[in-house]
């Protein structure tokens, strides 16, 4: 596969830390929602550093590629593409990357999203995908973030919970939630696996998106519930946040 | 649980490095661990990158199937560790994606 150059269109501050990367790639030969780009940046001396980032962006024929990266402190790439990069700055890209964790618009069954914080970026990709095609598969997301400001795309996640036949949103905050939330602080449970995700007898498609230890903890959790380990698909990124 | 236990990705990490050299995606292949004869995708494999290449290992029992090491133009290839790949090759008459 090759590395095309993509020229940066846009850019939107997403919260504090993450930033959306807009960029027309000429000869870009189209996505499936789910899938991932390398972004490779290289130094006037040579050196090279290439970084996966998941596509935000419904597929379309536009050659257009949105990725949305998170900042982390000690990060070698994401430092620059969240604070540096300016429209008309060209990044090198290969991709897209990846199908196995991917959704179709010709999957009709029920469909659970679970995002650990930036595992968000794939699965709205997979949210937009269905809406761009106007999909009726009934969808359900569990999002669980550290705290409010921590959400991404929050605006249009709140737009499209509006539209008849939306996508089910349930948000569960680990260490801040708004004022009044029902749910006190904390990760995930067997109790929020029951309450707030298709039971495992509709055998939806389940995707779970996150930090690694988020996944396998969100995975045991619909194992536990009963679902198909086959029904589950997976995508980890490391602990130090750096995507792959 | 220590962090130290969750220092692996998946699989589809691995997506990108070995486009280089399969025109197929590999992710999405069926394989089976030539060790304890689990069958899995490759998307599923326990992906370790903090070694000098990349190591793949089984969900199942952890054995190594694939370790990928990059030196100047060379790619090092070592699948010893799966019986078998099964990818599919329709994508390849198929350019236009859904």
């Amino acid at each position: 596969m090759i590395w095309r150059v993509g020229t940066v269109v846009d850019l939107r501050d997403e919260t504090a830390t993450a930033r959306t990367i807009i960029l027309a790639v000429p000869d870009w030969p189209g996505h499936v929602a789910g899938q991932h780009v390398d972004v490779r940046l290289t130094a006037p001396d040579g050196y090279s550093a290439a970084r996966s980032y998941s596509i935000a962006s419904a597929p379309n024929s536009g050659g257009r590629v949105e990725i949305t990266v998170e900042r982390l402190l000690d990060g070698e790439v994401s430092p620059y593409l969240t604070r540096e990069l300016a429209v008309r700055d060209r990044l090198e890209l290969r991709g897209p990357i990846g199908g196995w964790f991917v959704w179709k618009p010709c999957q009709t069954e029920p469909v659970q999203l679970i995002a650990g914080g930036s595992g968000m970026v794939p699965l709205m990709s997979i949210i937009r995908s269905r809406a761009a095609v106007g999909s009726t598969a009934p969808f359900r997301l569990l999002y669980s973030v550290r705290e409010p400001g921590a959400v991404l795309y929050r605006d249009e996640l709140q737009l499209q919970a509006d539209h008849e036949r939306a996508a089910d949103i349930t948000y569960v905050y680990t260490r801040t939630t708004p004022k009044n939330w029902p749910r006190p602080p904390g990760r995930i449970d067997p109790a929020l696996i029951v309450s707030a995700t298709w039971p495992s007898k509709l055998a939806p498609t389940s995707y779970v998106c996150g930090p690694t230890s988020f996944v396998e903890a969100a995975a045991g959790l619909l194992i536990a519930a009963g679902h198909s380990p086959d029904k589950i698909k997976t995508e980890r990124f490391g602990p130090t946040g750096d995507r792959k | 649980m220590s962090s130290h236990a969750y220092d692996y990705l998946d699989g589809n990490a691995a997506a990108g490095e070995l486009s280089k050299i399969f025109a197929v995606d590999v992710t999405a292949a069926e394989g089976q661990c030539a060790h304890c004869g689990a069958k899995k995708h490759f998307a599923e494999a326990h992906l370790y990158t903090q070694a000098p290449g990349v190591v793949a290992r089984c969900p199942v029992c952890e054995q190594v199937l694939v370790r990928l090491v990059n030196v100047r133009q060379y790619v090092f290839l070592d699948m010893r560790g799966m019986r078998y790949l099964c990818l599919d090759t329709s994508q390849l008459q198929d350019s236009s994606r859904e």
